[in-house]
């Protein structure tokens, strides 16, 4: 590892305890690599999580980092960002853990457009129990729980994230790391609610139960499904079937919650004096 | 915010104004009847006082906020009743493992579910001792007046930052909804405690530390300490350690951290229990009652005395084994199917004998029923 990113990780804390050819790893330098390249404040920047295989990855940064209960991770982010705005927040998350047990505080926390950091790791799957299926398990898809093929349908987290009000949204993958590392950039400078959607893979409890091959299958599986959205937009709508867009899907600027009750302090303690 | 004239408040006001006045300045919660009040008075006095008010959208939400608040240093309250209690465990237990000063205001109302949202009751005694899952460690603090609300809530603020730990203010629907004359202290009179910060060097900092204080230093977010929190079994570093040696002394630590302390946190009243022959042990609104059922049978030549204990958790065990040695019967009247009766029982089944008087009806339990209740066992 590189000294300037050796010194945002607990080095004597790794090796991480996911399996070999998960998704994470990567994802989780990218968020390294974002911060690197953001000249944060390393004292004043506090990585939170929630339960799951994603959740781990802030016990392994060199941060004030809060690993709390399965699908609360945003709640307790907006208690450190409110009580202390100086703080730059970030929240590392999976898909079952921010949109099934989290799914109401995923909302909330987009309505009120506070300013977090989410970089939301979706692997499609609960790895850390073993392979149950959650909300982005794609329908007809085999988890231990749907053995039959999952006959539930999906969320789709950017138009969840933008319909709740989030003021930037993007998605990168394992495979695109560069592109996942400016989408994480832009999302800290938006000083408001960044929802970074990373796409990751899990050889190990769905990739295996639905024959998609190797981690490097799967990565490459990220590879030819993934379109650019400046591509897109110029693909007639038949190129685009079965593929997912990545890169910056929404960023629309508008007053962040920390600042508006920042304002509000301000003015009534002005009128107080 | 207090002043040293008199003035007519609700016990919920009180308990808002004893928060501030101990040092709160971030809340969180949910509407919910009977606490609503709370929220009310926060969200209006607290941007005055440069600290932060937010409604969540769901009781475990308002109690995960509440935590995360804390760690950046602020003292930090939430106010709910049953349901939203209910709702609030998990994230109590979270506060309880990871050692995070909180305090969560529980005004009970009529349960279990919905229940009677303005009836009042005290069904909640054994939810505050064992309302979360695995053996835990819990300070519950029982107001019986609009003036205790103020001066317990201190207590619980100061109690959270001194020894890491959720406190319950366990308040019911009576005492948070009367109005009473109250003069309130003023702040300087009231004695804050702040928490143990660390003042070592950052790569020394043990934020589960075993020593003899049993009470390890906590360091604010945002200030170089970089320290890891988790829900999960860890060491003294914070870390998880699935090590059976490990989690036996941090389990210990945190089982008998309060014992060391129980001078300090265990609090209770006496009225003519010294001679009594038949002790009532009565809390919260309950007392209020018990307490003028005492003074008139007292005016009767009978030896009656009323145990009020205001630390309900951890009980006052030591002291009231000692008057029951003395007093041939004991009487536990409590608005629910009996609850703290079963402490009493466990208490005092070798000293005296022990029998309750439980209303759950909604109606609150008068001096006449328990006067009734006395003379039935004379």
């Amino acid at each position: 590892m590189r000294p300037e990113l050796q010194k945002l990780f607990r080095m004597d804390k790794l090796p991480h305890i996911w399996c070999p050819g998960c998704g994470h790893g990567i994802i989780t330098r990218a968020i390294a690599e974002a911060i690197n390249e953001s000249d944060l404040d390393l004292d004043k920047t506090v990585i939170v999580s929630g339960i799951g295989c994603s959740s781990r990855a802030p016990g392994y940064m060199h941060f004030d980092t809060l690993h709390t209960l399965h699908g609360r991770a945003l709640a307790f982010a907006t208690g450190v960002k409110l009580a202390n705005p100086e703080l730059n927040v970030f929240v590392l998350t999976g898909d079952g853990d921010a949109t099934a047990i989290g799914g109401n505080h995923f909302i909330h926390a987009a309505r009120r457009n506070i300013d977090l950091n989410i970089i939301l790791f979706n692997n499609n799957i609960y790895g850390m129990t073993g392979g149950q299926y959650s909300p982005l398990t794609p329908t007809g898809k085999i988890a231990s729980t749907s053995p039959y093929g999952n006959p539930e349908n999906n969320f789709d987290i950017p138009a969840l994230a933008i319909a709740a009000g989030a003021s930037y949204v993007a998605r990168g993958t394992a495979f695109h790391d560069k592109l996942l590392i400016d989408c994480i950039k832009e999302g800290i400078k938006n000083k408001g609610f960044s929802l970074i959607e990373a796409m990751s893979m899990c050889p190990t409890s769905y990739g295996r139960r639905n024959k998609m091959g190797n981690a490097a299958d799967m990565l490459n599986d990220l590879k030819t499904t993934a379109v650019n959205i400046n591509v897109a937009k110029k693909l007639p709508p038949e190129k685009l079937e079965g593929k997912f867009l990545i890169g910056k899907l929404h960023h629309k600027p508008y007053p962040e919650f920390t600042q508006e009750y920042d304002k509000l302090i301000a003015k009534l303690q002005k009128g107080a004096e | 915010m207090t002043s040293k004239k008199a003035r007519l408040i609700q016990g919920n006001r009180a308990c808002a104004e004893g928060a501030m006045a101990a040092g709160v300045r971030f809340f969180a919660g949910y509407p919910i009847t009977p606490s609503t009040e709370i929220a009310e008075i926060m969200s209006e006095e607290l941007p005055k006082l440069g600290g932060k008010f937010i409604q969540m959208e769901d009781e475990i939400a308002s109690m995960a906020c509440i935590i995360g608040a804390s760690l950046t240093g602020k003292k930090v309250l939430t106010a709910s009743s049953g349901p939203g209690i209910s709702l609030k465990q998990e994230a109590i237990g979270y506060a309880c493992m990871t050692e995070i000063p909180c305090v969560i205001v529980n005004v009970q109302r009529l349960g279990p579910s919905t229940g009677g949202p303005t009836s009042s009751a005290q069904g909640d005694i054994m939810q505050a001792r064992w309302g979360t899952h695995g053996d835990h460690p819990i300070i519950a603090l029982c107001p019986s007046s609009v003036y205790e609300c103020f001066t317990l809530t201190v207590t619980a603020v100061n109690f959270a930052e001194k020894y890491r730990t959720p406190v319950y203010v366990l308040m019911d629907e009576i005492i948070g909804h009367m109005r009473e004359k109250v003069i309130l202290p003023n702040i300087d009179e009231i004695k804050i405690v702040n928490r143990k910060r660390p003042t070592c060097p950052s790569n020394e900092y043990k934020p589960y530390q075993i020593d003899e204080t049993l009470i390890p230093a906590m360091a604010d977010f945002g200030t170089g300490y970089k320290w890891h929190v988790t829900g999960l079994f860890h060491d003294e570093t914070g870390f998880p350690s699935g090590k059976p040696k490990v989690i036996e002394e941090q389990f210990k630590r945190l089982m008998t951290k309060f014992d060391k302390y129980s001078d300090e946190i265990l609090s209770w009243e006496e009225t003519e229990a010294e001679d009594a022959e038949i002790l009532l042990v009565a809390y919260g609104s309950t007392a209020r009652s018990a307490l003028d059922a005492v003074n008139i049978l007292r005016s009767e030549g009978i030896k009656v005395g009323l145990f009020r204990p205001i630390t309900i958790w951890p009980f006052p065990e030591k002291r009231l084994k000692t008057l029951a040695e003395k007093a041939n019967k004991i009487i536990v009247p409590e608005m629910n199917y009996g609850q703290l009766i079963l402490e009493v029982e466990r208490i005092c089944k070798d000293k005296a004998s022990v029998g309750g008087l439980f209303k759950f009806n909604s109606l609150p339990i008068t001096p006449e029923e328990i006067m009734f209740k006395i003379r039935e066992v004379l």
